[in-house]
């Protein structure tokens, strides 16, 4: 075997110096399934989906450090079966009713409920009273749908430079909370053209009189995989951003 | 509503006494909490314009830990202490007892804004209580004459600084000293040793000594403090050392209910302890030491501070340490503000630079990457009073005690139903029996071994000793018997993790709250059997799917419980009696008939 190579699922897989083992996976067109996760942001290892066992230890791909030798697994069945258990964990703690979701089609939480044969709830529903921010003349923040990922702060911080979105509160109490005198989104910096405007995965955050511009059946993931769409969409960005 | 000009300079003052540091921010938000019973909006802004941060950094910090708040508090904030030990010594219903007299409830702030009430963590006061807080200051020993008294000093507004000492009066309670408690050094018998031997040589001693971290992790010492100051490495392989500033961290940060050893290590052998840290500082090469100490313990600083001086004053700590050029070092106290995951080394480290208290990705560790990304030691008060009564009488006298694996002693703290709570140090390798038996325990039900987040354990194995190879600890020990009931202590665990549960992973902060629901849902008589398959195979997810030690610990108490009183659960579940509407057995007397059968097959009971 050459320098610098692991295996991902008996897979060859060449890493560069500082990689993690996202970083590696994506290079080589194999997907991890992620939900905070994006090539441009700093890894945080929040969502706990890309957990992949390494020399028989769990870790999180997109935090953990690639290393000579790695023998990884990605694909089988136990993580699968913690992947829906997380899916579902995040569908009860929010208010997600996806016929009525004007992000369905395009969601990833929705696509990746799909990938991982999420059938249903398992546990009981958590319906947390969660508020709205209708307050922007362009974007939508609706919490109810927020899953925490952290995206959009991050975003702000490190893409667009500035800070509007942050966590607050603690454990189940968490909230996202936005930087402005008043605490509503049209008071603050963010603007529509914004990373941090764009890049939640869920509908939390949603840019205004877009929503039905593609019909619902026409969307990125009624038509193929999450799988195959984060392959193809994440390559590009990852080679972008590290070489 | 404009704010006064005075109200503006108080919290001016605050912020430039802690020299407009960003690090400080928790210790300027705690003196704000002091100073106007909140953290107002308007100072919160202030806070943040002066120290350059955005106000939602400020305002995630204040929400993030519970000894501060955004709503205002009463003059008096009364807390008492939710630990289980408490609950048993009859705490709630002292708090209804109190709070019927106040006429305001927990949770709440009484309409004249003097006074309110609410519940918190384990405040560490477990061999005294039911015990509590006021204004952050302890109050041990709580019973209804003393409560009778303490509604007349806050309805007469008498301050906390004039109320009678006596409630505030918190003993050692040492009941069996070992090898550490028995003989504490000299004030500076180990930085003189130090000095004279060498730090090449005292280093020696230490991994002699075989001593592994009393936090309950239990990683071995010396190696911790090689990888420290050796330093991390870059992708070549060649060490960074010479580039690092170093940091050399106590954790105090006693939040593990049950536990209570570190209050007795603080407020009578704080020298040894912060001669420990100094030896570390020593041989790691560390300028800078801090010690995080938890908010509960707000009462021990003032002392602390004053040793400090004292140590200054003696040149055991400040600049040239004992006329060696280049040994310097110096301690800063931090306090904690009510957050139970900031015991975790890295949350610890996050809340030490005034943030969240949310666990790191790790690697990198903290020997490689801690406080402001520099290599930082972060070790337990026990482990650094360990490591000065090394320094002083040698790694042998030490290695000659405890186990194989386990070197030395163990000082634990019990507390339950047992004749006599309070510390005992025992060399490793003691047996369950024997400690129950010293402490007084008779009717034992079961053991909690290293408190929530530890294991419980039943009669048949108190002949398992505590060493780390068999039942390792950080120093909980409570105990229950047989007049308990094992599900409201599981019940009491599970709540106290998912009100501890950071959020910052889906499995624990998701999980912890559908385990509360769950073990509520069984202790009501709502469960059946299913619930029990479900309740399992939940705990087994949280515990290999979160990202911290909270998490990896929080389904332990479900876990240990239903392997060792399964019956517990099936006493509580919902009787379920089915009575059918019709009789089944009558409806298949036309399909006996037609199959000519009356064999017992065809047959159904009802």
């Amino acid at each position: 075997m050459s320098e610098n190579t692991l295996t991902i699922d008996g897979k060859p897989v060449h890493f560069e110096d500082g990689d993690t083992i996202m970083e590696a996976a994506i290079r080589a067109g194999i997907y991890i399934p992620h939900l905070c996760h994006d090539p441009e942001l700093k890894p945080q290892g929040n969502c706990k989906m890309c957990e992949v066992k390494v020399n028989g230890r769990n870790c999180s791909a997109c935090t953990f450090p690639a290393a000579e030798g790695q023998k990884v697994l990605n694909n089988i069945k136990e993580l699968n079966e913690n992947r829906r258990i997380i899916v579902q964990m995040l569908f009860v703690e929010g208010n997600h009713l996806c016929p009525g979701c004007e992000k369905s089609g395009n969601c990833k939480l929705q696509a990746i409920a799909y990938s991982v044969g999420m059938m249903e709830y398992r546990f009981p529903l958590i319906y947390p009273k969660r508020e709205m921010d209708t307050s922007h003349p362009d974007i939508l923040l609706d919490r109810n749908r927020c899953i925490f990922c952290e995206m959009c702060v991050r975003a702000g911080r490190e893409v667009d430079g500035k800070e509007v979105f942050a966590i607050s509160g603690r454990g189940i109490g968490n909230h996202l909370i936005v930087n402005s005198p008043s605490g509503l989104l049209k008071d603050s910096l963010l603007e529509v053209t914004d990373k941090a405007a764009n890049v939640c995965p869920v509908g939390a955050i949603i840019i205004k009189r877009h929503g039905f511009e593609v019909p619902i059946g026409q969307r990125i993931y009624d038509k193929k995989q999450i799988a195959e769409v984060s392959v193809a969409t994440e390559k590009v960005l990852e080679e972008k951003v590290h070489g | 509503m404009t704010w006064s000009e005075s109200k503006q300079e108080k919290v001016l003052a605050i912020v430039s006494k802690h020299e407009i540091r960003q690090t400080r921010l928790l210790q300027i938000l705690r003196e704000v909490q002091d100073e106007f019973h909140c953290v107002p909006k308007n100072a919160l802004e202030i806070v943040a314009a002066e120290l350059g941060l955005a106000r939602t950094k400020v305002e995630g910090v204040v929400q993030f830990y519970s000894l501060l708040s955004l709503e205002q508090q009463g003059r008096f904030h009364i807390l008492f202490s939710d630990s289980i030990t408490d609950q048993f010594q009859g705490s709630r219903g002292l708090m209804d007892y109190l709070s019927a007299k106040l006429g305001v409830k927990p949770g709440q702030t009484r309409g004249d804004g003097k006074v309110s009430l609410g519940f918190t963590s384990c405040t560490g006061l477990c061999d005294q209580g039911p015990a509590g807080l006021v204004n952050g200051h302890w109050l041990s020993r709580l019973n209804e004459s003393r409560i009778d008294r303490i509604v007349d000093l806050v309805e007469r507004e008498v301050p906390v600084s004039s109320w009678p000492l006596e409630f505030f009066h918190v003993e050692d309670n040492i009941q069996s000293p070992g090898l550490l408690l028995q003989s504490p050094i000299d004030q500076g018998e180990a930085l003189k040793q130090l000095v004279r031997e060498g730090f090449e040589e005292i280093f020696m001693e230490i991994n002699r000594s075989g001593l592994r971290g009393r936090g309950g992790a239990g990683f071995e010492t010396a190696w911790k403090w090689r990888f420290c100051a050796e330093g991390p490495e870059d992708y070549s392989g060649s060490s960074l050392a010479d580039k690092n500033e170093r940091f050399v961290v106590c954790n105090a940060d006693e939040g593990e209910p049950g536990t209570f050893k570190d209050r007795i290590l603080l407020n009578s052998y704080a020298h040894q302890v912060f001669e420990g840290m100094t030896v570390c500082a020593g041989i790691v090469g560390a300028k800078q030491g801090f010690l995080y100490l938890r908010g509960e313990y707000l009462r021990l600083r003032p002392q602390l501070e004053a040793i400090l001086a004292n140590r200054r004053a003696k040149n055991f700590l400040g600049k040239s340490i004992l006329g060696r050029n280049g040994f310097d070092f110096d301690i800063e106290i931090h306090m904690g503000a009510g957050a139970y995951v900031c015991g975790e080394e890295s949350a610890l480290i996050e809340s030490l630079e005034g943030k969240r208290g949310v666990p790191r990705v790790r690697p990198p560790y903290p020997i490689d990457r801690g406080y402001l990304d520099q290599p930082t030691v972060v070790n337990n008060v026990e482990t650094f009073a360990a490591v000065a009564a090394i320094a002083a009488y040698g790694g042998a006298w030490f290695a000659t005690q405890g186990t194989d694996k386990s070197k030395g002693s163990k000082i634990i703290s019990i507390s339950g139903d047992c004749e006599r709570p309070g510390i005992y140090e025992y060399d490793f390798g003691i047996s369950i029996a024997e400690i129950l038996m010293d402490c007084g325990a008779e009717n034992t039900l079961a053991v909690q071994v290293g408190g929530p987040s530890g294991g419980i354990i039943s009669g048949k194995e108190y002949h398992r000793k505590l060493a780390f190879e068999d039942l390792g600890t950080g120093g909980s020990f409570m105990i229950f018997n047989k007049k308990r009931d094992v599900l409201e202590i599981v019940r009491n665990f599970t709540h106290f993790f998912a009100h501890e549960s950071c959020g910052f992973c889906t499995p624990c902060r998701v999980g912890t709250t559908l385990l509360k629901n769950e073990v509520d849902k069984i202790c009501d008589g709502h469960a059946t059997s299913l619930d029990l398959v479900g309740l399992s195979s939940l705990a087994k997810f949280i515990k290999t799917a979160s990202h911290c030690g909270l998490g990896q610990s929080a389904a332990n108490p479900v876990l240990g419980s239903l392997s060792h009183f399964p019956q517990a659960y099936k006493d509580r579940f919902k009787d379920v009696v089915f009575e059918p509407g019709f009789d089944l057995d009558e409806s298949l007397e036309t399909a006996r008939r037609m199959s000519a059968r009356d064999d017992p097959w065809a047959h159904l009971e009802q």
